[in-house]
């Protein structure tokens, strides 16, 4: 087999799971969007603030200390405990839920009914709200996150297709794991959707309001629902991106990298969400690998965007999106 | 015509009609300086079909809506099963069992037929939220139980061949039909109609007529409905109330409206003096 097509091969292999990544994110998005019809500006960071918040935990933090200690004059920063990694994980998804109560409650419920372009500008504000808060809470540092996950190449893999190819493909645990993650959390999402009461509301909500009223479905506890979903979605995210390059504040930027992943799948469709992120996750790793090299490389940039735009002039309601119908 | 709110009487057609199940007392809505609904009193017995009619902007719609809780009168009680009912949030309202019917069709278009009337068991669903993720015990009981109530109304309406079929994508007339059976599978004690008939054709109509007797008749439900089709309604209904411009101007059986001379002054246009 030609060198170069089974550096092809790795390349799609690790292209994909990097648009697993993507997908993650890009679901938090589309949970939020399909039963309110707002674009959460601040999935972003709330994933930042879901890993910061996780690692704080692991590592007995003490929250706002940095306030504490200037109020107070006192000098203190760790509680001197360390709590396991799936308790760890447990109390950051019961924060996450907290912090949905607290959106639906300040903030989106006194919304209702206001322009799409309201809503996104009060999640603009509402992310960097949340940022603000994530500093003075952990502070700004990047942070190591490790709860356990295997990272490193993957032997297995290296040997099987050393003995194939006589080439052996780097494939990292980390992301052979999120792979696993991301299929089984999707799976479970849909089921859910599709299949128990919170979820056939949920789709209610999404479709017509009105209608769901009237069949007693409480908009809010919805809402709240929902957006409690999008916080562990989100908390995910944070726990596979934070394991592999660090908790920091670039993590909330991995939000832009879901936008074309939206575009492509289309804001509405959770399978849309992760057929996107493979498209861009391959496409990127591909056009980096083929006609990066002749144009200078960092391609990555920006192909997923110019991917997306290419899809919004024949598509513009992506791949899996509701069709747009005007009637005339 | 009965005047005791609890005893209970048989219609010429065998039917069995209760006690006052809901009643409306003194009802005054207001939009800004707009009286939509001026000072109007009436009651709605168990079983019964009661008919609420009148011209354009009679404030029929304001009416079912203060019933099922999208508005709140200004000034009134809503009484239902003997206590006055609160201030109510639609959904509150939906749960204590009055169901209802939009005039535009409030459907999920992008869910099928058997979807959107699963929609309609929300209310009879009562499983853990973990036996719901875990989709085991109570859940899956319930969901058994659930889609044989939808399937028998299904059966009923007669739209066994379009469960499957996007709402979305059905006629009008199939589309009222979906919304009704929604309606039926939550069991109401009351079912509101809102122009049950509106935009139909004629054979559309029959139809409807036949399935709101039909529900009356076999499963007992308190209907209550709005039509401004006259003919329609005094086929139908066992009480009648008439309404213009907000007032309630007739209250009673189909023969006594139709003979009420301010009914027919409303409906004719006659000039008062």
């Amino acid at each position: 087999m030609p060198e170069q097509l089974v550096f092809a091969m790795e390349v799609t292999l690790n292209g994909l799971m990097t648009g697993v990544m993507y997908s993650l994110v890009a679901l938090g998005f589309v949970l939020i969007f399909k039963a309110s019809g707002i674009f959460n500006y601040a999935q972003g960071v709330m994933a930042l603030f879901a890993a910061m918040t996780l690692v704080g935990i692991q590592d007995g933090r003490v929250p706002f200390a940095h306030i504490i200690n200037e109020v107070l004059g006192t000098d203190i920063h760790y509680f001197g405990w360390e709590v396991p990694a799936l308790l760890a994980i447990l109390l950051t998804v019961l924060v996450m839920i907290g912090f949905a109560l607290f959106v639906q409650k300040f903030i989106f419920r006194h919304l209702v009914g206001q322009e799409p372009i309201i809503l996104f500008m009060a999640t603009i504000g509402l992310a960097y709200f949340l940022e603000g808060v994530s500093d003075l809470m952990w502070g700004s540092e990047i942070r190591n996150l490790d709860v356990g996950l295997p990272q490193g190449i993957n032997d297995t893999i290296d040997q099987v297709t050393f003995e194939i190819f006589g080439y052996g493909f780097f494939i990292d645990n980390l992301d052979l794991w999120a792979t696993g993650i991301a299929a089984v959390l999707v799976a479970g999402l849909i089921a859910y959707a599709q299949y128990t009461k919170n979820g056939r509301a949920m789709r209610a909500v999404a479709d017509d309001h009105q209608a769901a009223l009237s069949v007693g479905i409480s908009l809010n506890y919805v809402w709240i629902l929902v957006w409690s979903l999008a916080g562990i979605v989100a908390l995910v995210a944070g726990i596979m991106w934070g394991s592999k390059s660090g908790v920091q504040f670039s993590l909330s930027l991995i939000a832009l990298k879901a936008l074309p992943v939206l575009m492509l799948g289309g804001f509405t469709s959770i399978p849309g969400a992760i057929v996107g992120g493979l498209i861009i996750g391959v496409g990127e790793a591909l056009f980096e690998f083929s006609i990066g090299p002749l144009i200078g490389g960092a391609t990555e940039n920006w192909f997923a965007y110019v991917l997306a735009l290419v899809f919004l002039v024949f598509r513009p309601q992506g791949l899996f999106g509701e069709k747009i119908i005007e009637r005339v | 015509m009965l005047d005791n709110a609890s005893e209970s009487y048989v219609t010429a057609d065998g039917r069995k009609i209760g006690g006052v199940v809901m009643e409306m007392r003194n009802i005054t809505l207001r939009f800004g300086g707009v009286v939509a609904i001026k000072d109007i009193s009436f009651d709605i017995r168990e079983g019964e079909i009661r008919a609420i009619i009148g011209p354009n902007g009679a404030g029929k719609s304001s009416m079912l809506n203060v019933i099922s809780g999208f508005y709140h009168p200004q000034e009134g009680e809503v009484w239902y099963r003997g206590a006055r009912r609160p201030a109510m949030k639609p959904f509150q309202v939906a749960r204590q069992g009055i169901a209802r019917t939009f005039q535009n069709i409030a459907l999920f278009d992008g869910m099928s037929v058997l979807d959107n009337i699963m929609t309609g068991r929300l209310n009879h669903m009562s499983a853990s939220f973990l036996d719901q993720a875990l989709w085991w015990g109570k859940a899956q009981r319930e969901e058994v139980k659930n889609r044989r109530v939808a399937e028998e109304v299904i059966d009923f309406l007669e739209i066994q061949n379009i469960r499957k079929t996007p709402v979305g994508r059905l006629p009008y007339g199939l589309k009222k039909r979906v919304e009704l059976a929604r309606a039926l599978v939550a069991e109401p004690s009351i079912l509101l109609l809102d122009e049950p008939m509106a935009g139909m054709n004629v054979e559309e109509k029959e139809d409807m007529s036949r399935f709101i007797l039909d529900v009356n008749d076999e499963f007992g439900t308190t209907i209550a409905l709005i039509e401004h089709d006259m003919g329609v309604v005094m086929d139908l209904s066992d009480r009648v109330v008439v309404m213009d411009y907000g007032k309630k101007i007739g209250d009673g059986t189909p023969d006594e409206v139709r003979n009420n001379p301010q009914v027919i002054d409303a409906y004719l246009g006659v000039a008062h003096d």
